[in-house]
């Protein structure tokens, strides 16, 4: 299985501790160690980059950390890639005036 | 109580480095700064674009930056160099740092005859002071004596992971042996507003941040720009940070649980024991600045896709959690810590791992930074060119 880690119990994403490929089955590991869920993966996600542990609807909060990252602009599935083409900042959007 | 062997100062904190600080006033002046500065190994050109046309605000930060940087802990001594016709004036610049350093004079060039004379001016001066500064000895002073900067650059998914947790660890080691602690980036907390609510001990602190948060978010609306173009920065978003939400939360790591006891404005001196949070900006030079102005004499640059700054008046310890950074960039290194990504190293080791690596480099061990001759230096300009 290949490794992501959820940062808090909060947090809808986890972190793709290697690089993920659609179909791939990801185990989702805690800080303490231990492992709190497994799913597939739908789509590439590069290392480093982030997967969506639940399904979240556009406009809905992305949560990281415990706290929102942003909001989603597209409908996510659970084990969807999340990245700049379906999640948005809230911050400092003079494009939005 | 910890001591560490550093230098004694006349005036205000110890340095760990005992270096000439050559300063120009004046981009006119800055190819004869370092041309001067070249005379010896001990010394350092300090310059910059501005110095002239210059007003209000603006012109005093940057004189108060000037003479923060030739009074600065690592610097024993300082050779002012100005061209003659500036609004940022050597000889009162030299006065201003002569308060605080014995060791301090000023040229011009335009009284010297030129480049060449000032030069030789320069470097004679310099070996003056060189001889003076290789007699002076570093004593075991206490280790509160230190004001330690944290900043990020490059940042990338490993940083709010694995880099800024560490630094977290070694902020509240450092805060309970009565160090000052400094840390900024205002943009870059943008979304982190949770986090500091919780951590700053007063409220009216937390407020204050909160408004300069507002003060950048307000700048990019009325200039009507999409702040996502830059923040986070097409390498943070290659990086894994989708967000400046995201960026923050892993920025704010680097104070871990540590309570934010002061705010300071930029350049201020961090005078309270514990963390400062001061407002500057996310631009790495300027808040380098900003940092060194506070008074810290060693710099802690987390690092995921990787820089090899470093900064004139002080080292800095370059550290990254992205084991290929580390890799690909090792001369530009100080230290790795993506075992924590990998659980081969616990956020606590890695702390313990940094106060090890700052003991060393107070007490003289070059960082990766300072042995490549990395002294990168500019001034922090608030208001645009208008003359």
């Amino acid at each position: 299985m290949k490794n992501t880690l959820v940062l808090t119990g909060t947090d809808n994403v986890a972190i793709a501790l290697e690089q993920l490929f659609e179909g791939d089955a990801a185990a989702v590991y805690t800080h303490a160690g231990t492992m709190s869920d497994s799913l597939t993966v739908y789509g590439n996600i590069p290392r480093g980059h982030k997967i969506a542990l639940k399904e979240i609807l556009a406009g809905e909060p992305v949560l990281k950390y415990g706290f929102p990252i942003g909001l989603a602009s597209k409908d996510i599935h659970r084990g969807e890639y999340v990245h700049v083409h379906n999640l948005e900042s809230q911050r400092g959007r003079g494009d939005l005036q | 109580m910890k001591t560490v062997m550093m230098y004694p100062r006349e005036s205000g904190h110890a340095g760990v480095r005992n270096r000439i600080a050559v300063i120009s006033t004046v981009a006119c002046a800055n190819h004869v700064a370092e041309l001067i500065a070249k005379a010896s190994p001990l010394a350092d050109a300090y310059t910059h674009p501005y110095g002239c046309d210059q007003l209000g605000d603006d012109l005093k930060l940057s004189f108060e930056c000037l003479r923060k940087m030739g009074s600065h802990p690592n610097n024993g001594a300082c050779l002012v160099v100005g061209l003659g016709c500036e609004e940022i004036d050597a000889k009162e610049l030299c006065a201003a740092i002569a308060k605080e350093r014995k060791l301090c004079s000023y040229l011009i060039i335009q009284e010297e005859g030129g480049t060449s004379a000032s030069v030789e001016k320069g470097a004679a001066v310099l070996k003056e002071y060189e001889d003076a500064l290789s007699a002076q000895v570093r004593v075991a002073l206490p280790l509160s004596e230190l004001t330690i900067g944290l900043e990020c650059g490059g940042s990338d998914f490993t940083s709010g992971l694995a880099a800024n947790p560490a630094l977290g660890e070694l902020s509240s080691r450092l805060a309970k042996e009565g160090c000052r602690i400094v840390f900024g980036e205002t943009a870059e907390l943008m979304g982190a507003e949770g986090v500091l609510e919780k951590l700053c001990v007063k409220r009216s602190d937390y407020e204050w941040i909160c408004e300069r948060i507002r003060h950048v978010e307000k700048a990019a609306r009325d200039m009507k720009v999409d702040l996502r173009g830059t923040q986070p920065s097409p390498g943070n978003i290659r990086g894994g940070l989708t967000t400046i939400e995201e960026k923050s939360l892993g920025a704010v790591c680097k104070i871990g649980s540590e309570p934010v006891r002061a705010v300071l404005n930029f350049a201020e001196t961090a005078a309270e024991p514990g963390v400062s949070f001061m407002d500057t900006p996310g631009n790495d030079l300027a808040c380098s600045l900003g940092l060194a102005a506070s008074g810290a004499q060693i710099l802690f640059f987390t690092t995921g896709r990787g820089t090899p700054m470093g900064f004139a008046a002080c080292p800095v310890i370059k550290l990254t959690g992205n084991h290929e950074t580390a890799r690909r960039m090792a001369e530009n290194i100080d230290a790795d810590l993506s075992g924590i990504i990998e659980n081969k190293m616990s956020i606590e080791q890695g702390g313990a791992l940094l106060y090890e690596l700052l003991l060393e480099t107070a007490e003289g061990k070059e960082t990766a930074a300072e042995k490549l001759g990395h002294r990168e230096f500019s001034l922090y300009r608030i208001s645009p060119i208008l003359t």
